[in-house]
């Protein structure tokens, strides 16, 4: 550095070399534009044909016809429909809707809760130790897996379609749906918190010669079941929000109710359904949020 | 004047009374350091020539403008003349040096330029003089989370030095640069300043980096002028006063004593 | 405690007893002969699944519709939900913060197969009115999100780059926008991994992919395609899942 007279000083430049004509040419463009612009022209060339695809086309719904239907659709959307009959039959759907859900989870507990146990590592007898059980614990618990995956990957919806085709329509297709969709998670999710909590008390039971219910009764469940609980009153309020959305495919409760208030091009039924959906779904959060307190 | 306070009065809404009473008159193209211990008031007014902080009372001038009697396109424009550089740089930190440096023209490009800017930087040549002049041009395409603290705070200085603004305010600008390093920093603020003929002003921690470079000292003490005079006419008495109530040595820049070696020669930092 | 754990448990009991009585569903239907044969005789009938090259093309063109849709859908979610974040992160004022909340709650209160449902009807049967109800729902659930990032973000670099005379809508992009960007990007693609499967599903109400020929099949009394149909949902999901996992472990290590 370089101590000039009071007041002045030079600057020294600290690069270590002195940059020639080209390189300092070639140091001034910005290094980041090529990827950005590759980034730019993936993305762009990515979804272009998505617009093909989905018929993108904003101004079908401005054309005369379908601006028509809207327009008379919204129109009726105000005011609600507050008959008594027709409140009467929201009433009735929303009770529907909860028992199907409730229904639906009670059966669901009964699918999940036995390939639970089944596929529960921790409660197998055959894998403490080699022996000839090993193999064929595994011969059944992958199975039970796969069942489990099976029931929990095809959509509730689909599930309730299927249903509706084989058993008609009405709840009984919505029950069966969640029954089913909702065993699979609760199978899976139920091995999880058994699986997850302390095993000691457990595997040491069963290693001193104890069955499985035993070891189950006295080790794991006192353990978790709070965990169990919690989970599945959760699902219960999901399962109320599935009801509605499965009705529309013919599975009962309010989502059946609106999907014919929606044929009709019955604005005023739709809203008084969709206000009613919005207040269920609040309930329901709050039932499940006491309950889950006072079992915790 | 270019900048002037009259009776101005400064209290934060929680009733702290920041600055009391001050009057002070800069012409254009001085440079003037102030200093003070913490809480004297030496942020809020340069905050308040900033035209952040609106005064509680009195008047203030700024660039020969009042700046609460403008429009907002006005003040919009006088603030485009203004430039601050704050102690803790306010940049994001994923943005990149060359990026942060050119915002500093925002005030002054049309829109389109400024959009464009961010796709690709419009004035790189621009951006990297001013780096380099701050000694950190290598770093022109660097993230700036990426930097240390005292490259950031250099960051922040070279993008006021591209604003090249007709005010240009500092608050502590190199409180997290090495001595050595802040005495070039500070002085190429110096020369920008005299350079453009604009006016400098500086609130420094550092008291002998404060006698060094600046021809005009206004000591800051609980809101209230306790001097303003040039370097040669600080007396080592003057500062410790200031100082009292903080400690019992006058802070320097790299914590060493402040010295007096001859009467004629005021002062000499230990470190250069 | 423990009288209340009983009590919970019998009025439980109680709760799905009075669900069975209130549905009327007599298990016993279900439970006959002639009722279990039919069931099976319709499930047998799904197999073996259409595997000629005519569908596996036409299903190509569904799986594709399909993700077209999300992602378009996703796509118009993003900008719209920014735009709307801007006044719901209260940078506009009070008023249009109010208006923008209302808004966004409302568009992700209604499922998106209600959605689904009111825009077949406004745009016709087709992938359109899918695209469409996961735009508005998606709006709604991201523009959500992008107001709470815009509101817990620092203000200081949009603050100081005003202070040098930038206008406001500039600083805001030099300065809150590159804090921000790096999530927006994160959630928009999680969303979009999350939408490519109720893409799937939102077809069931006729809003295109591979939700409406499953619908179609099934209601042609194809049971065949509409397994093959099945199938490619759920290797869709599992690709998609697979996918995410290996970019997240990319993107974090």
């Amino acid at each position: 550095m370089v101590r000039g007279r009071q007041g002045e000083f030079h600057v020294h430049a600290r690069s270590p070399h002195q940059p020639s004509a080209m390189s300092s040419a070639l140091r001034l463009r910005d290094p980041a534009a090529a990827p950005r612009l590759l980034l730019a022209v993936c993305v762009i060339v990515l979804l272009w044909p998505g617009f093909s695809l989905t018929e993108f086309d904003p101004a079908a719904l401005f054309e005369e016809r379908s601006r028509g239907i809207i327009v008379k659709f919204v129109g009726t959307f105000f005011p609600l429909e507050t008959s008594p009959e027709f409140l009467g039959l929201v009433l009735k759907s929303t009770y529907e809707t909860l028992a199907i859900a409730t229904a639906g989870m009670a059966f669901a507990i009964l699918i999940g809760w036995p390939l639970a146990l089944i596929v529960t590592r921790s409660l197998s007898i055959s894998r403490i130790g080699p022996g000839p059980g090993r193999v064929h614990g595994s011969l059944i618990r992958l199975p039970a897996r796969f069942v489990l995956m099976f029931f929990r990957s095809i959509p509730e919806i689909v599930w309730a379609l299927l249903f509706v085709r084989a058993v008609g329509l009405g709840p009984a297709a919505g029950v069966l749906a969640i029954g089913v969709t909702y065993g699979g998670m609760l199978g899976k999710v139920y091995s999880e918190i058994l699986e997850s909590n302390d095993t000691r008390p457990a595997t040491a039971l069963l290693e001193t010669g104890g069955g499985r219910i035993a070891a189950f009764c006295y080790g794991m469940w006192p353990v978790a079941l709070p965990e169990l609980v919690s989970y599945s009153v959760y699902r219960w309020e999901c399962a109320v929000r599935a009801s509605v959305i499965m009705g529309f495919v013919g599975a009962g409760g309010l989502g059946q109710q609106m999907e014919l208030s929606m044929r009709m091009l019955n604005g005023g039924e739709v809203s008084t359904i969709l206000l009613t959906f919005l207040l269920l779904v609040v309930m329901a959060d709050g039932v499940s949020a006491l309950l889950r307190k006072v079992t915790a | 004047m270019s900048l002037s306070f009259q009776k101005v009065s400064l209290e934060y809404a929680n009733g702290v009374r920041a600055v009391h009473r001050i009057d002070c008159e800069i012409r254009r193209g001085e440079r003037v350091a102030i200093i003070g211990p913490s809480g004297a008031g030496k942020t809020s007014l340069l905050r308040m020539l900033a035209t952040a902080l609106r005064p509680s009372s009195g008047t203030i001038e700024v660039l020969d403008t009042d700046p609460w009697r403008l429009d907002r396109r006005g003040l919009r424009q006088l603030r485009s003349r203004i430039g601050m550089v704050h102690q803790a740089p306010p940049i994001p930190p994923r943005q990149r040096v060359v990026t942060a440096v050119l915002a500093g023209r925002l005030g002054q490009w049309p829109a389109w330029k400024s959009l464009a800017s961010l796709v690709y930087p419009l004035d790189i040549p621009g951006a990297e003089r001013m780096l380099e002049r701050m000694e950190i041009a290598d770093k022109l395409f660097e993230r700036c989370d990426q930097l240390s603290g005292g490259q950031l705070q250099r960051v922040g200085v070279a993008r006021v030095l591209y604003q090249q603004p007709d005010l240009i305010l500092t608050d502590e600008p190199v409180s997290a640069v090495d001595p050595a390093l802040s005495d070039r920093v500070v002085g190429e603020l110096n020369r920008d300043a005299i350079e453009r003929g604009v006016t400098l002003v500086a609130s420094l921690h550092a008291v002998d980096l404060a006698l060094h470079r600046f021809p005009r000292i206004i000591g800051l003490r609980a809101g209230e002028i306790i001097f303003d005079l040039p370097p040669v006419r600080v007396s080592d008495s003057m500062l410790a006063e200031l100082y009292a109530s903080e400690s019992r040595t006058v802070p320097t820049q790299d914590n060493q004593p402040l010295e007096t070696v001859l009467a004629g020669v005021r002062r000499r930092s230990m470190f250069s | 405690m423990r009288a209340a754990h009983w009590g919970v448990v019998a009025g439980l009991i109680a709760a799905v007893w009075a669900s069975f009585a209130y549905l009327a569903l007599d298990l016993g239907q279900l439970l006959t002969l002639e009722a279990q044969a039919q069931m099976w005789k319709y499930a047998v009938s799904f197999f073996p699944p259409d595997f000629s090259a005519e569908y596996l093309t036409r299903i190509g063109h569904g799986t594709l519709e399909t993700i077209a849709i999300s992602a378009i859908g996703t796509a118009m979610a993003a900008v719209l939900g920014l735009l709307l974040a801007l006044p719901a992160a209260g940078r506009l004022g009070a008023v249009p913060r109010a208006i923008a909340r209302l808004i966004l709650n409302f568009l992700r209160s209604i499922p998106e197969l209600v959605w689904a449902a009111l825009m077949v009807i406004a745009a016709g049967l087709g992938p359109f009115a899918g695209t469409l109800a996961l735009a508005w729902h998606t709006t709604g659930v991201i523009g959500r999100l992008f107001a709470e990032s815009l509101e817990n973000t620092p203000a200081e670099p949009a603050g100081a780059l005003r202070l040098s005379g930038s206008p406001a809508s500039l600083a805001f992009l030099y300065g809150t926008m590159p804090n921000v960007v790096p999530q927006l990007v994160a959630y928009a693609l999680y969303r979009w991994e999350i939408n490519i499967r109720m893409a799937a599903i939102l077809g069931v109400v006729g809003a295109g992919g591979l939700g409406q020929m499953l619908y179609f099949s099934l209601s042609l009394f194809q049971q065949q395609q509409a397994m093959t149909v099945i199938i490619a949902m759920l290797i869709l999901v599992v690709i998609v899942d697979g996918a995410s996992a290996w970019l997240r472990k990319r993107l974090a290590g």
